[in-house]
């Protein structure tokens, strides 16, 4: 994994299943906007309406296969980030989910199966490529991002990855 | 070791040969975004430094999935598209009404075999039934290849489907979608591409071709590529084959000739399941749209089952029709009429109640039967109803019956 971004990310975790798709994330009728924290006041409504209160900043979304799947909407992993979320850690994401994160300068870390408990605290080792479950004393390992995503998230995301070099290198 | 179609048409366009799992970095021929992505695609590529978009002629807007504007904070967000438009000089920015953006693409030419096209919108792979790697990105990827003309992207492995034999009359492209959908999960075919081919492509319109390439999308993948054998284009284009020793990660064969209506239940586009199997669940709101299934032979379809006949007094049906170009089309052969007549409702050409964002949202507890690609919770913008998901001609007849039937039993009583 390697984020050159010395990050180690605490925080606890709020878990959820399989197949979490952006309809759930952010329901549709709640996407058409630019104001970020009418966003976040949806996040989650469907799958959990006590999310949005009792998430605090910096906690970290742990879920199961297939986060994300569904539409292409970036305002998914916007209103988790807008809504304090730090990271996601998954057993794996739908694709485009995972390259919005990823764009707007919000980790995601890959590591398989799981057994994280709801309210665990967690620590996410982003350097090292690591998540460590500080209640049960187990590391997960992540899984590697290519190079050019590692690059676009230690420039804080796509946007200022563009601004800093003006357009992507030769393949 | 050959290649899948997607590792040639990548090839090409990074100008070396490249295999599965690699990085490359490719110029796009064309980009598209819609009123849900592109507001936050343009605030993107302001803030990336973007003055002008790359090529204005590659560069296509679509305002279909709210439109016409159900309020002030929509109405606000179609006029920043309608001044970028003007402001960039976009020669195809396409207003409410013009259809949705999918449909636009293919009937306008805006995409064609042998592109690399990005949409922002999830079932871009939809113009894979051209042919053409189409995969969906959200708005600020999407604002990256308006300031640079290009994208990254990861090779993908390729699952290939083969489909056999003969599909029974009124079993459609729909149903062995729904189906595969379900045997293949949601996540089937995460980050693959999907390579359709067989005697049963090779017949089917490029409005059926459409319909398979759409809900890949509900599978997971990053795009679809059909077949293009059989495919009738009104300009000339280079079929890609894959070459006979390309690497797959699966291959399927299927046989479609036993195949019969499929249904997906709620509340996953991969929960599939016979027709027979929820025959007789009672409907409230019955609709016919969407990219997946709104062409003119869907259209045709439905009015097949609803000539000389009326909805159920407690349905009410609700049709949009893919464009305006459609639309019209339809009105002219009559099938508005009799759509009309049998008691539906029309709404503007563009994504209607298919995403939940306006109009034609269903009430708690309701069940609708939609011929639209997603079911899931909230879809609709009600996460207490219920949606199933079929074909038009079996949309319209669980209209007329007010209960989920087969077409054919509607014609027997
Ligand atoms: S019709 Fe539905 S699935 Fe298709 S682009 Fe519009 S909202 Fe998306």
């Amino acid at each position: 994994m390697a984020y050159k971004a010395k990050q180690v990310i605490r925080g606890a975790a709020h878990v959820y299943g399989d197949n979490i798709d952006t309809d759930r994330i952010i329901p549709g009728k709640y996407t058409k906007t630019l104001d970020l924290s009418h966003l976040a006041d949806h996040v989650l409504e469907d799958l959990d309406p006590t999310f949005r209160d009792r998430v605090q900043p910096g906690d970290i979304l742990v879920a199961g296969d297939n986060f994300g799947c569904g539409s292409s909407r970036e305002q998914a992993p916007l209103a988790l980030k807008e809504a304090g979320v730090s990271v996601v850690v998954a057993s794996y994401f739908a694709r485009i989910f995972f390259r919005n994160a990823i764009n707007i300068g919000l980790p995601v870390v890959e590591i398989g199966r799981h057994t994280i408990a709801d309210g665990t605290q967690l620590e996410v080792d982003l350097a090292r490529g690591e998540v460590r479950d500080l209640s049960a004393e187990q590391t997960y390992a992540a899984a590697p991002l290519p190079d050019i995503m590692l690059a676009i998230l230690d420039a804080g995301g796509l946007v200022r990855y563009l601004q800093i070099t003006g357009d992507y290198g030769d393949s | 070791m050959g290649h899948t179609i997607a590792e040639k048409i990548i090839s090409r366009h990074a100008g070396r040969l490249v295999h599965a799992a690699e990085i490359a970095i490719v110029p796009i021929d064309g980009a598209m975004a819609t009123d849900t992505t592109a507001p936050l695609a343009i605030k993107a590529f302001h803030e990336m430094g973007g003055r002008r978009v790359w090529d204005a002629g590659k560069m296509a807007l679509v305002i279909d999935h709210a439109a016409p504007a159900p309020n002030e904070r929509i109405a606000n967000l179609h006029q920043m598209m309608r001044e970028f438009s003007a402001e960039q000089h976009l020669p195809h920015f396409y207003d409410i009404g013009s259809g949705i953006c999918h449909q636009l693409m293919v009937e306008n030419g805006h995409v064609r075999p042998g592109d690399i096209f990005l949409g922002a919108d999830s079932h871009t792979p939809t113009y894979g039934a051209l042919g053409a790697f189409a995969v969906g990105v959200g708005s600020t990827d999407l604002a990256a290849a308006m300031l640079t003309g290009k994208t990254w992207l990861k090779v993908p492995h390729t699952i290939k489907i083969v489909l056999e034999g003969t599909l029974r009359p009124g079993i459609t492209a729909k149903d062995v979608i729904l189906r595969l959908v379900g045997d293949l999960g949601i996540a089937g075919a995460t980050y693959d591409a999907v390579e359709f081919t067989g005697p049963v492509v090779a017949r089917m319109t490029l409005a059926s071709r459409m319909v398979l390439a759409n809900m890949v999308a509900e599978m997971g993948a990053k795009t679809a590529l059909i077949d293009t054998i059989g495919l009738d284009l009104d300009y000339p284009f280079d079929p890609i084959h894959p070459d006979p020793d390309a690497v797959y990660k699966a291959v399927y064969t299927f046989d479609v000739s036993e195949l019969t209506h499929q249904i997906a239940v709620p509340h996953s586009p991969d929960s599939v399941v016979p027709l027979t199997q929820v025959a007789g669940q009672p409907i409230a709101m019955a609709f016919i749209g969407s990219c997946t299934n709104s062409r003119l032979e869907d259209l045709h379809a439905a009015a097949a089952v609803l000539r000389g006949r009326h909805i159920a007094p407690d349905v009410r049906m609700i049709v949009t029709a893919a464009s305006r170009k459609i639309f019209n089309e339809a009105l002219r052969d009559g099938t508005i009429a009799t759509l009309s007549e049998a008691g539906a409702s029309f709404i503007t050409s563009g994504c209607g109640p298919c995403v939940g964002t306006h109009q034609g949202v269903p009430g708690d507890d309701e069940v609708v039967i939609s011929s639209t690609n997603r079911n899931f919770r909230g879809r609709m913008g009600n996460p207490n109803a219920r949606i199933f998901l079929a074909s038009p001609a079996v949309v319209a007849a669980t209209a007329v019956a007010g209960r989920i039937i087969d077409p054919a039993d509607l014609q027997a009583r």
